[in-house]
C-alpha cells in the first residue's frame, strides 16, 4: 500500500471546512500527479465522506487521474474512419508489445496505452497520437517503431536528468 | 390549498404537491421512469411531461400553482414521450426475450403502451462487465437507463453509500466507487436497488437450477421452509391481490415440486424467540451494561453493523436469523429424529431477500451441523419462476399444511416478516418469562406501520422497558448516536431493546420480493407504502386469527427443547443457534 500521510494531511486541513472536498483531491493530485485508490480511502474516513462520493467527484472532472500516468501516453483513435481502416489491430498489436489493456500503463510507468473517439484527421485514418504527436496511416509494422521511437525519447530524457 | 385545472378537470391539492401527483388525484396516470414515490426525483428522463400554460414541463417535479392550466396527454406530448424512449432505447440492449425482468419491466410496458415498434438505428448500447461478485444480485450495467434510484436508495433510503455515478456523459455508470464488484464494496446487499430498478439492470441471482438439481438428485433428501413475508407476496405473481396470504397454495405447490418435506421459516421465529427472549432477559436483569439489546435476524443489518458500526457488536443478539435455524435443526435434530444421514440432506430456504442469500455463508457459524446448515436461498420471485416451469396451476391449487414438527408455528412467528413483528413476538415471550403470566393485550400499534423509527414503553412488571423500531437503514443511525452519546454522557439508556429491519416495512418489501405489474394495478409502478401495509395487514391478520399467538406455546417448539436442546441459551444452544460478529472493513482491499 502507498503512503497516504499527504491525503492524511491535507484531509485533516480540509475537514472541517463545507464543500472542500475537490480542494483536497486537488492538493493530492498536485503532489502526486494523480489521486491512488489508498488516498481516496484515506480522505473517506478522515473528512467521513461515502467513498462513493468521493469518486463521484473524482470521475465527474476529467482533471482528476486516477492512475499514475504513463510518460509517454499513446492514444489509439477508434473513431468510425480509424475504425473501420483497422485501428482496432493496430491497438491489439499496441497491447501486445507493451503487455498492458487500453487504460492501463506499463509498471515502469514508461508508457500509457488509451483508446480516443474522432482526433479530426479522419484522412490520415487510421491514426495514433502520441503526447501530442500524430501518426497517419499506422500499419501493424509500425507499431513496434513508434514505441522504439518513444522509448528512446525516454531513456535520452533520463539521462539528462541524472547529469543534470 | 391550491385549485388548479388538469385537463379540464377542476383539482384542489395542497401546495407542495406535484403535479404528477396531482393528476393521480383525478384518475390520470402520466408515464414516469426516474420518478418513484419512495425517493425524490432526479430528473432525468422527461417522460413525465406536461403542458403548463402551453409550456412542456416535468410533472414529476415541478409543484402545483394556483390557476395553472394543465394539459397531461395531446399528439405533442405523445410525440415527446416516443422520441425520449426511442432515445432510451437506443442505448439499450435488445434483450428482454432473455431478461429476467421481461414482463414486469417498466421500459418494456413503456415501449409497449406507446407502439415502439422497432428499435432505433444505431444501438449504441455500451457492454459493460457483469456483476454477480455478492452471488445475491446481479448488476447489467448496460440494461440501466441511469434513472438514479438505485443511487438515491442505497445512498439516502439504505445509507449505505455502496452505488454512485461514475464517469459523466454518455460514459456514466451505476457502480461502486471506482468501478470495483460490489462484493468489494460496503454494499449490505439489501437488495433495495433491485425493487426500486424499473428495469433489469438489477436482479436477484437466480440460483433456480441448483434447486432443480438437488430435487432431480434422488438421493438426496430435500427440506424446503418459506419466510414469513414469502405467503404474503408470491400470489402476486400468479394475479392475486397484493397480501393475500397463500400459505397453504405454496406448501402444496413445493410438495408437488417434489421437495421431501416443508417445513416453515415462522416455525424458526418462534424458536428465535425462545432463544433472543431469554437472552433479553438475562441482559436485563443481570447483565444491564449489554444494554440495549439489538435483534439480529436480518442479515443486511449484521452486514451493516459488522462494517460500519462495530463498537456496537456486544449489544447485538447472538441469536442466529430464524432460516439458520431452521437450517440447523434440520440437520441435527429432524436427521436424529428420522435417522437420516446429515449429510444427505439439503436445506432450500425461500426468502424475501437477497441478503439472505449471503447469510448462509457469512461465516463459519452456518455450519454448526458439520455441514453448511442452508445450502441454498432463493427468494420468491425464484419460487415463483420455479413453480411456472413446472407447470404447477398456482391459482387453483388446493391449500395443504406443512409438514411437522419443524413447521408448526404460532402467530407471533408470523409477524416477524414485518416491521415492529420481531419486536411484538419477543415481548409476549419476555413478559410470560418475568412475570409468569401472559400478556392481556398482544399489539402494540406504537411499534405498527410505516414510520421510520418508532417507539414505546412497555410496563413489565414495575419495570419499565423503552423499546425502539428502525426500518430502512438510512434510520438507523439516528437511533445509535442517541445510544452512543446517553452511554457516553453516562445517562440513562434511552432504550433496552431496538428491533432493526433493513428494508422499508421489513421482510414484506424485501429485495427478493415480486416486483409485478397487476392487470389493474394502481399506478405508480413497484414497491411502495400502499403494498407495504396491505402485506404487512396479511401477517397481521394471520396473527389475530391464529389458534396460538405465543412462540412459547408452541408445542414442537417445547417438545424439541425437552427431546434435544436441553435450556433456551444453554451450551446446544449456543453451538447451534447463536453466532459470533466480527469487525470488518468497508472496502476490501
Ligand atoms: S443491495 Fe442494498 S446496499 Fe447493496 S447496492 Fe443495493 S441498495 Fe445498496
Ligand atoms: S440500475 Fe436500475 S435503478 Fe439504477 S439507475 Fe440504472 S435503471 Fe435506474
Ligand atoms: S429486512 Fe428482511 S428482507 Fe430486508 S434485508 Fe433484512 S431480512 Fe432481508
Ligand atoms: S476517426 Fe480517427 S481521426 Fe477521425
Ligand atoms: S423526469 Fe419525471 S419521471 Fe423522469
Amino acid at each position: 500500500m502507498g503512503d497516504t500521510s499527504v491525503a492524511t494531511q491535507v484531509a485533516t486541513k480540509w475537514r472541517k471546512k463545507r464543500g472542500s472536498l475537490i480542494m483536497a483531491l486537488h492538493e493530492i493530485q498536485d503532489v502526486k500527479g494523480y489521486v491512488p485508490w489508498e488516498d481516496a480511502l484515506e480522505v473517506a474516513k478522515t473528512m467521513n465522506i461515502p467513498l462513493a462520493r468521493i469518486y463521484e467527484v473524482l470521475t465527474f472532472y476529467n482533471f482528476f487521474k486516477l492512475e499514475a500516468p504513463g510518460r509517454a501516453v499513446i492514444s489509439v483513435c477508434t473513431g468510425t474512419a480509424c475504425y473501420l481502416k483497422g485501428n482496432d489491430k493496430v491497438l491489439e498489436e499496441f497491447k501486445k508489445e507493451l503487455g498492458i489493456n487500453e487504460g492501463e500503463s506499463t509498471s515502469d510507468h514508461s508508457f500509457h496505452l488509451q483508446c480516443v473517439r474522432c482526433v479530426g484527421c479522419c484522412g490520415l485514418a487510421p491514426v495514433c497520437v502520441v503526447n501530442g504527436k500524430t501518426y497517419g496511416r499506422v500499419t501493424i509494422s509500425d507499431v513496434h517503431n513508434i514505441i522504439d521511437e518513444w522509448r528512446r525519447k525516454i531513456e535520452e530524457e533520463d539521462k539528462e536528468l541524472a547529469h543534470g | 390549498m391550491v385549485k388548479l385545472k388538469i385537463d379540464n378537470y377542476d383539482v384542489e391539492v395542497t401546495a407542495g404537491t406535484s403535479i404528477l401527483e396531482a393528476a393521480r388525484s383525478v384518475h390520470i396516470e402520466i408515464p414516469t421512469l426516474c420518478k418513484h414515490p419512495d425517493v425524490d426525483a432526479t430528473a432525468g428522463c422527461g417522460i413525465c411531461i406536461v403542458k403548463v400554460n402551453g409550456r412542456i414541463m416535468r410533472s414529476c417535479c415541478t409543484p402545483v400553482a394556483e390557476g395553472m392550466e394543465v394539459i397531461t396527454s395531446d399528439a405533442e406530448l405523445v410525440d415527446v414521450r416516443r422520441t425520449v424512449l426511442k432515445l432510451i432505447l437506443s442505448n439499450h440492449p435488445n434483450a428482454c426475450l432473455t431478461c429476467i425482468r421481461s414482463g414486469h419491466c417498466e421500459l418494456q410496458d413503456l415501449a409497449n403502451t406507446f407502439g415502439i415498434k422497432d428499435a432505433p438505428l444505431p444501438n449504441l448500447t455500451k457492454r459493460w462487465p457483469i456483476d454477480d461478485s455478492t452471488k445475491a444480485l446481479v448488476l447489467d450495467s448496460s440494461k440501466c437507463i441511469l434513472c438514479g434510484r438505485c443511487v438515491e436508495v442505497c445512498q439516502n433510503q439504505q445509507n449505505v453509500w455502496a452505488l454512485g455515478y461514475q464517469n459523466r456523459g454518455l460514459a456514466t455508470r451505476i457502480s461502486p466507487a471506482n468501478g470495483i464488484n460490489l462484493a468489494d464494496s460496503p454494499c449490505i446487499k439489501c437488495g433495495q436497488c433491485s425493487a426500486h430498478c424499473p428495469t433489469g439492470a438489477i436482479v436477484e441471482y437466480d440460483e433456480t437450477q441448483k434447486v432443480w438439481d438437488m430435487l432431480n438428485d434422488k438421493d438426496t433428501y430435500t427440506v424446503v421452509q418459506i419466510a414469513p413475508a414469502v405467503r404474503v407476496a408470491i400470489g402476486e405473481e400468479f394475479g392475486f391481490d397484493f397480501g393475500e396470504n397463500l400459505t397453504g397454495k405454496t406448501y402444496a405447490a413445493l410438495r408437488r415440486m417434489g421437495f421431501n418435506r416443508i417445513f416453515d421459516t415462522n416455525f424458526g421465529a418462534d424458536l428465535t424467540i425462545i432463544e433472543e427472549a431469554t437472552e433479553f432477559v438475562r441482559r436485563f436483569t443481570q447483565e444491564p451494561e449489554t444494554l440495549p439489546m439489538f435483534t439480529s435476524c436480518c442479515p443486511a443489518w449484521v452486514d451493516m453493523l459488522e462494517k460500519y458500526h462495530h463498537d456496537m457488536i456486544s449489544h447485538f443478539s447472538t441469536c442466529k436469523s430464524p432460516q439458520s435455524m431452521v437450517g440447523a435443526m434440520a440437520k441435527t435434530y429432524y436427521a436424529d429424529k428420522m435417522g437420516l444421514d446429515a449429510a444427505k440432506i439439503k436445506v432450500v430456504s425461500v426468502m424475501p431477500c437477497t441478503a439472505k442469500k449471503w447469510e448462509i455463508v457469512r461465516s463459519e457459524d452456518m455450519s454448526s451441523s458439520g455441514f453448511q446448515d442452508v445450502d441454498v436461498s432463493i427468494t420468491t420471485r425464484e419460487l415463483a419462476r420455479m413453480i411456472k416451469q413446472a407447470g404447477i396451476d398456482f391459482r387453483t391449487l388446493p391449500e395443504e399444511e406443512a409438514d411437522n414438527p419443524l413447521g408448526e408455528y404460532s402467530g407471533a412467528g408470523t409477524i416477524f416478516g414485518a416491521t415492529g413483528g420481531v419486536m411484538t413476538a419477543a415481548l409476549r415471550t419476555a413478559y410470560y418469562y418475568i412475570t409468569g403470566q401472559e400478556l392481556g393485550e398482544l399489539n402494540f400499534s406504537e411499534i405498527e406501520g410505516l414510520e421510520g423509527v418508532k417507539e414505546a414503553t412497555v410496563d413489565i412488571a414495575g419495570k419499565k422497558i423503552k423499546i425502539a423500531v428502525a426500518h430502512g437503514t438510512g434510520n438507523i443511525e439516528k437511533v445509535l448516536n442517541t445510544i452512543r452519546q446517553a452511554k457516553e454522557n453516562g445517562e440513562e439508556l434511552p432504550y433496552h431493546f431496538v428491533e432493526v429491519m433493513a428494508c422499508r416495512g421489513g421482510c414484506i418489501a424485501g429485495g427478493g420480493q415480486p416486483r409485478v405489474m397487476l392487470p389493474g394495478q394502481p399506478k405508480p409502478r413497484g414497491i411502495t407504502d400502499d403494498i407495504r401495509r396491505k402485506r404487512a395487514q396479511g401477517l397481521f391478520d394471520e396473527d389475530l386469527h391464529a389458534k396460538n399467538r405465543l412462540s412459547h406455546h408452541n408445542k414442537s417448539i417445547q417438545t424439541l427443547y425437552e427431546e434435544y436442546i436441553g435450556k433456551p441459551n444453554g451450551e446446544k444452544a449456543h453451538h447451534l443457534l447463536h453466532t459470533h460478529y466480527t469487525a470488518r472493513e468497508r472496502y476490501k482491499k
